[in-house]
């Protein structure tokens, strides 16, 4: 065997495979988000579509993210214009109904979008329970880091961004990660 | 003043009047406003951070050069963190804050991303000594002996 050409092969082939071993762990479609664990970006941004009651607020209410503290805030980001939003909307809306009564706030954050196409795919949507907010030049979209909609974060009871789903939140995922942060704020 | 002077004058503020700057909804800004030399020098230093910054929704774009409604409010903020004095590593920091080191279009000289600026010298370097080495034995192959 020759050895020298051996050693050539190795070193040339080692750091290639090391690369691409790292490269085939990671989705590249996938951008890592430095969020959880951090205090979550406050907003306060004006309602537009007010949700159904028990849940509804009225429309041009601000709702601040300071003061839902000691509940656990469920953030997602939507657009009419973005169909995948289609697949979890009802899903969403149920679950929200759901937790009715308990520390738990759901808001929609409209994005990219207007206030009108968003009422209008809302009623078309067969309605929605929770209220959906304006966030008129994204600047709340770019403060969660934002890429693309939907995407719905999990902002636990101490204000820090607990969990974040990147696509069609499935309404198990989204109940199991209420729970878990319902269960570990509780004593 | 005659008419003429008048349309001169006219015409002058005319061409003095601010254009659109990019990343502004058309329209959005109605007021006529004179341009400075100010002004220059913060377009000039958003371009500058923007195109470090990778647009999230294109394919190896910066948010200078993406026409996509993100990048235009991305470089919009740029713009006003310039404008309220912070400087420009300190608007890329906040977009790393949000976005991870994902954001920057270069990525920062530390880590595994070291491997992007050694290999191409590396392998420069490599081909180099390669060359030299096939050079050497071709002319000693072809050397005629005495």
């Amino acid at each position: 065997m020759n050895w020298r050409r051996a050693g050539i092969a190795a070193v040339l082939v080692i750091p290639v495979v090391f690369v691409f071993s790292r490269g085939m762990k990671t989705d590249p479609r996938e951008i890592p988000s430095p969020l959880p664990g951090n205090p979550a970006p406050g907003f306060a941004l004006a309602v537009f579509a007010p949700g159904q009651p028990p849940l509804e607020r009225p429309i041009g209410d601000t709702v601040r993210l300071a003061d839902l503290k000691g509940r656990v805030v469920v953030l997602n980001f939507w657009a009419s214009w973005c169909l995948a939003c289609r697949d979890e909307h009802q899903g969403l809306s149920a679950v929200a109904r759901d937790y009715t009564g308990k520390p738990v706030q759901f808001v929609g954050s409209l994005y990219q979008d207007t206030p009108g196409n968003g009422t209008a795919w809302i009623a078309e949507m067969g309605g929605q329970s929770y209220p959906s907010v304006n966030d008129p030049k994204a600047l709340t979209a770019i403060d969660y880091g934002l890429y693309g909609v939907p995407e719905t974060f999990f902002i636990a009871q101490d204000g820090k961004i607990a969990r974040k789903i990147t696509g069609p939140a499935p309404p198990a995922v989204v109940k199991h990660i209420i729970d878990s942060l319902l269960t570990t704020a509780s004593p | 003043m005659s008419r003429s002077a008048r349309v001169i004058v006219g015409l002058l503020a005319l061409t003095l009047v601010r254009t659109p700057a990019r990343g502004q909804t058309p329209g959005a800004d109605t007021a006529i406003r004179l341009r400075t030399p100010a002004d220059s020098a913060l377009e000039a230093r958003t371009s500058a951070v923007a195109s470090q910054l990778r647009c999230p929704v294109c394919q190896g774009l910066s948010i200078q050069d993406s026409p996509s409604e993100l990048a235009q409010s991305m470089r919009s903020l740029v713009r006003d963190q310039l404008a309220e004095g912070k400087s420009p590593d300190q608007v890329k920091a906040y977009f790393v804050s949000k976005y991870g080191e994902w954001i920057l279009l270069s990525p920062p000289p530390h880590g595994f991303n070291l491997l992007a600026y050694a290999v191409p010298v590396l392998i420069v370097l490599g081909g180099g000594a390669l060359i030299a080495l096939a050079v050497r034995r071709w002319t000693a192959g072809s050397e005629v002996p005495s």
